[in-house]
């Protein structure tokens, strides 16, 4: 058993764990989605595509499912306060993401054009919204968001979904959507050949790019921008109460993180150099050598913006007292052991039967071998 | 709070669980089925097996992807629309739920793709293993989120903090040996068991009357008739179980689903039918049977079922209680070491939820008089007439089940079935039953649950998120547009592969086929 400041620190790392494999397990589905229409120009390149992770896509998006789930019992209050204030968009992800288990489904099972283009362009939403809306989303982190407690802690807002839009959460939407769609396009280098792993190539070299470019810029903005400073009251092993401490707006505090520990630039570098190399790698073609390069950006990019925030989860503009962070967010001391245990034990048995149906699924899809096939979607 | 803000999104949430539990049950029941089938096949080689485990895995399939779809919403609606209670449980309530994704989610859903991809891949035996895997995913998962169900109907193995204003975990042991959980559990997976069943028998029914792929639809009739008795068995014996609990947890909803309005004593009759007014606090008839609800109730001859009237007595005081927690608690929230105001409130701190049920009226508890806590204890009986009756219905089909799935049973190990077409009919009209009565049983359980989500403990009207009712109005909307969309998206498969039959499958074997057609 942990004391309190230790698994309060050991559940933000866990909760940024689940979130990378989330990006790297579900995001290379999604990433696949976002191409479907480009990379797939016939009705059997797209059941190719399709085909790549439809025994997969189900069970990587329990990633996100478990995701809502670890952070109701590790971080209630973030669960409460982040999804009904994002109301909005959250909706968006939620319908957008109801087009993938009906279009994988339901796509090939009648032979009519239109209804197979209809669910093309189903899975292109439910792959390319998601990412994008998560992406806004975190970038309105950064900026605050306008949320306050009462005495009871029950929460109100004075935000809208349109004010999420804004310069600098587009950017960080676009962040997202360039580097899941990275992970799908170095995913189906991996799993197809041909006419359909060239324009896979291309997808990856031009999605690594954007990655990196888009990432820098919103490097430098941060730097310029106002972020928050607790200057009081925080204590580590006190019970969650959001309300016990004092925080300030400081200017270029979201790096003040990297000033004090200059050994966490490597997180951005890493993020960085690995896009470069995925791309590098998807020219050459070495499908899992760009897919694991992909993945390590996938983890970069997450990790430093995590980083930044630390020890905020969810800055309030409105009310900065009212931030949530990592002392003050979490669920009681038992409940965070017990999830520990949860999590350490059943993490590596889903990565191993997880890789084990891979293994078995493994090898290039093809148009014949998808159109021979009685199991194909 | 408004009124309309917590009906809304009460409408809300009954309408996604609701959508959502149209095809839980079909995935609980047909997962064993499908285990069943492939078993044979494994065991004898038979082929026909392994096509029946493909066909109707393939109705599987098309249930299964709207299942994951509504699931997701249920997901996230704790935190999008109930977002006090999401604070205010979240330390319990969020542990199941965080481990069905781990133990359940992702083993049911990893698994389902290599059960439909992995037939050319995978040896027989490591086939069937992969099915058996996905079965227990799906069942667990049914498992954890009842744990969780079970503890908003029961709340033990947790405590108040004030410190944190939320209650907190003391004992995971208790909440997942939570008797209600437990009684939960049986009760509605052997209730998702009949469903499959019944499903599998009706369809099986219709091929058999139109003489098509009769020797497919033979073995299939058989396993459903198997399965399903001894699934109807169980839902009826340990839906008794559920009463039980109910009994013992939650007399409200007992009294409320028994309309009895007056302690009766021991052993107290069960009435069959009634007319029960709310306004006027009685039934205006009823017919009785004599001493068995007292038996159904407590499981003994002496123990008494408390009725409506001396509830709200109780409660009454309850509140009056809770009105001191509540007034301590505002005070110590704001000077948290005055150890004279923790006195004061751990005083009463058992009764701060019957005093919270006060603020659906008013902001400041030391204003409520009499008549108010007159009313606010009236309003802990949930409306009687529609738990009155929805639990009938639902007791109803499930005797009418027990006797169709007998007689199934009876004339299968007699192999006369194939001739009983009154017998083959009755199957087929009864496919919609076990859904009829699932939904009603839902309805029961959490309509009844009213005027709490957790009960005793937190009051629905404190449970809202701060939303615009212009938000929750969209939302619902965009719901119930989609929703109807899949829907129809889904039934038109459904019936049109039921009609192809194994054909589908494309083997060349099956009616209706030019040997060797191609599916799409
Ligand atoms: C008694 C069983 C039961 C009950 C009461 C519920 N569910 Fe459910 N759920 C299942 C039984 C199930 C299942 C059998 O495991 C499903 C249904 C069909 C399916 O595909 O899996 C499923 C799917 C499913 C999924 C998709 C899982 C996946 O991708 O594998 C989620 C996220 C939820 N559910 C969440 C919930 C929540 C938050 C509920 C409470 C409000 C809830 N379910 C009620
Ligand atoms: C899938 C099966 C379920 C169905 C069909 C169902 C049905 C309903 C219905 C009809 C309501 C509205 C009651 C009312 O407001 O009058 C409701 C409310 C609610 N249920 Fe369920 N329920 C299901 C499962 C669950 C589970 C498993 C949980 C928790 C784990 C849960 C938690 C809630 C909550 C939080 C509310 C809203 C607050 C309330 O109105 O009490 N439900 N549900
Ligand atoms: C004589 C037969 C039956 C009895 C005595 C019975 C009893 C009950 C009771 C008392 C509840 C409420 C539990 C609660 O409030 O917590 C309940 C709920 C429920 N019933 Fe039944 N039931 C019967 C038949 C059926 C049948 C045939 C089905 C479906 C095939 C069914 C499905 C359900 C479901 C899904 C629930 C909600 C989940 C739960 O609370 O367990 N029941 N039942």
């Amino acid at each position: 058993m942990f004391d309190y400041p230790t698994i309060r620190f050991i559940w933000w790392l866990l909760v940024g764990l689940l979130l990378i494999g989330f990006a790297i397990m579900d995001g290379h589905d999604m990433g696949v989605g976002t191409l479907l229409p480009f990379v797939g120009r016939t009705d059997g390149e797209r059941r190719v595509l399709l085909n790549t992770i439809g025994p997969h896509w189900e069970g990587n998006q329990v990633w996100f499912i478990t995701g809502g789930g670890a952070l109701f019992a590790s971080w209630p209050l973030v669960y409460a306060t982040a999804f009904s204030g994002f109301y909005w968009a959250m909706l968006l992800v939620l319908w957008a993401l109801f087009f993938r288990p009906v279009g994988f489904d339901y796509r090939s099972k009648l032979q009519d054009p239109r209804w197979r283009g209809f669910w093309d362009w189903g899975l292109f939403v439910g792959g390319a919204v998601p990412p994008l809306v998560f992406g806004i989303a975190f970038g309105n982190l950064f900026l605050g968001v306008p949320f306050q407690f009462d005495d009871t802690l029950r929460v109100t807002y004075s935000g809208s979904f349109w004010a999420l839009l804004n310069p600098f959460g587009l950017l960080s939407g676009l962040v997202a959507s360039a580097m899941l769609t990275f992970q799908g396009a170095t995913y189906l280098i991996v799993r197809t050949e041909g006419a359909i792993q060239q324009r896979a190539r291309r997808a990856a070299q031009w999605s690594g790019l954007a990655t990196v470019l888009l990432f820098v810029a919103a490097g430098f903005w941060v730097r310029t921008m106002a972020g928050y400073v607790i200057v009081a009251g925080a204590s580590p092993s006190a019970p969650s109460n959001p309300l016990a401490k004092v925080v300030t707006e400081g200017q270029g505090a979201w790096l003040a993180n990297y000033a004090q520990w200059p050994w966490l630039w490597a997180v951005p570098l890493l993020a960085i150099v690995a896009a470069l190399a995925g791309v590098a790698l998807s020219r050459s073609g070495r499908g899992v050598a760009a897919f694991v390069a992909s993945s390590l950006t996938q983890a970069g990019v997450i990790v430093t913006a995590g980083a930044s925030l630390f020890p905020f989860v969810l800055p309030s503009s409105l009310h900065p007292n009212s931030s949530l962070t990592v002392w003050d967010a979490t669920s009681s001391l038992g409940t965070l052991n017990i999830m520990f245990w949860g999590a350490i034990i059943f993490t590596p048995i889903i990565v191993l039967y997880t890789g084990w149906c891979y293994r078995v699924m493994r090898g290039k899809v093809t148009v014949e071998g998808v159109e021979s096939s009685h199991s194909a979607y | 709070m408004t009124e309309s803000l917590v009906d809304l999104s009460r409408l809300q949430f009954a309408v996604t669980a609701l959508y959502h539990f149209l095809f839980v049950p079909l995935t609980l029941g047909m997962v064993w089925i499908l285990v069943i089938m492939e078993s044979v096949f494994v065991i004898t080689g038979k082929e026909i097996y392994r096509d029946m485990t493909r066909f109707w895995g393939k109705l599987f399939g098309i249930n299964f992807a709207l299942g994951v779809t509504t699931g997701i919403t249920m997901e996230f609606q704790f935190g999008t629309n109930w977002a006090y209670y999401s604070h205010y449980v979240g330390d319990i309530f969020g542990v199941p739920l965080a481990l069905e994704g781990l133990m359940a989610f992702f083993l049911e859903s990893t698994f389902i793709g290599l059960f439909f991809f992995g037939w050319e891949r995978l040896s027989r035996t490591k086939h069937l293993m992969v099915t058996i895997l996905m079965a227990v995913g799906s069942n667990l998962s049914a498992l954890w989120i009842l744990v969780a169900n079970g503890w908003m109907q029961e709340p033990i193995g947790a405590h108040f903090n004030y410190q944190t204003m939320r209650m907190e975990l003391t004992s995971m042991w208790d909440i997942f040996f939570n008797p209600t959980a437990q009684a939960k559990f049986v009760h509605t997976v052997s209730a998702g068991y009949v469903t499959a069943a019944v499903f599998v028998l009706g369809v099986s029914s219709w091929y058999l009357l139109r003489g098509r792929d009769v020797a497919f639809a033979r073995r299939s009739f058989r396993i459903a008739a198997a399965f399903g008795f001894a699934s109807a068995l169980s839902v009826v014996v340990l839906g008794d179980e559920s009463g039980y609990t109910v009994g013992e947890a939650q007399q409200t909803k007992m009294a409320a689903i028994e309309a009895m309005w007056h302690t009766e004593p021991a052993p107290a009759s069960f009435t069959l039918v009634a007319s029960p007014d709310q306004a006027k606090r009685r039934n205006d008839y009823q017919i009785q049977i004599p001493y068995l609800m007292g038996v159904i109730g407590t499981r003994s001859l002496t123990k008494e079922i408390p009725g409506i009237h001396e509830i709200v007595a109780k409660n009454k005081h309850r509140i009056e209680n809770g009105r001191e927690a509540v007034i301590a608690l505002e005070a110590l929230r704001k000077d948290p070491q005055n150890a004279q105001l923790k006195a004061a409130f751990e005083a009463h701190e058992a009764d701060l939820g019957f005093g919270l049920l006060l603020k659906k009226y008013v902001a400041d508890v030391r204003q409520a008089d009499a008549a108010l806590i007159d009313k606010a204890a009236w309003d802990t009986i949930p409306n009687v007439a529609p738990m009155f009756w929805s639990f009938r219905v639902m007791a109803g089909l499930g005797f009418s089940l027990i006797v169709l799935f007998t007689l199934a049973l009876y004339f299968s190990l007699r192999n006369t079935f194939q001739q009983k077409r009154w017998l083959l009919r009755w199957a087929m009209l009864w496919v919609p039953a076990p859904w009829i009565a699932i939904e009603l049983g839902w309805v029961v359980a959490e309509y009844g649950r009213q005027p709490w989500t957790i009960y005793g403990v937190l009051p629905t009207h404190l449970s809202v998120s701060s939303l615009s009712v212009g938000s929750v109005v969209g939302s619902l909307t965009g719901f119930i547009v989609f929703y109807t969309g899949l829907l129809i998206a889904e039934v038109y498969l459904m019936i049109k592969y039921t009609r192809m039959g194994p054909s589908s499958l494309g083997t060349g074997r099956y009616a209706g086929e030019t040997p060797l057609t191609q599916p799409a």
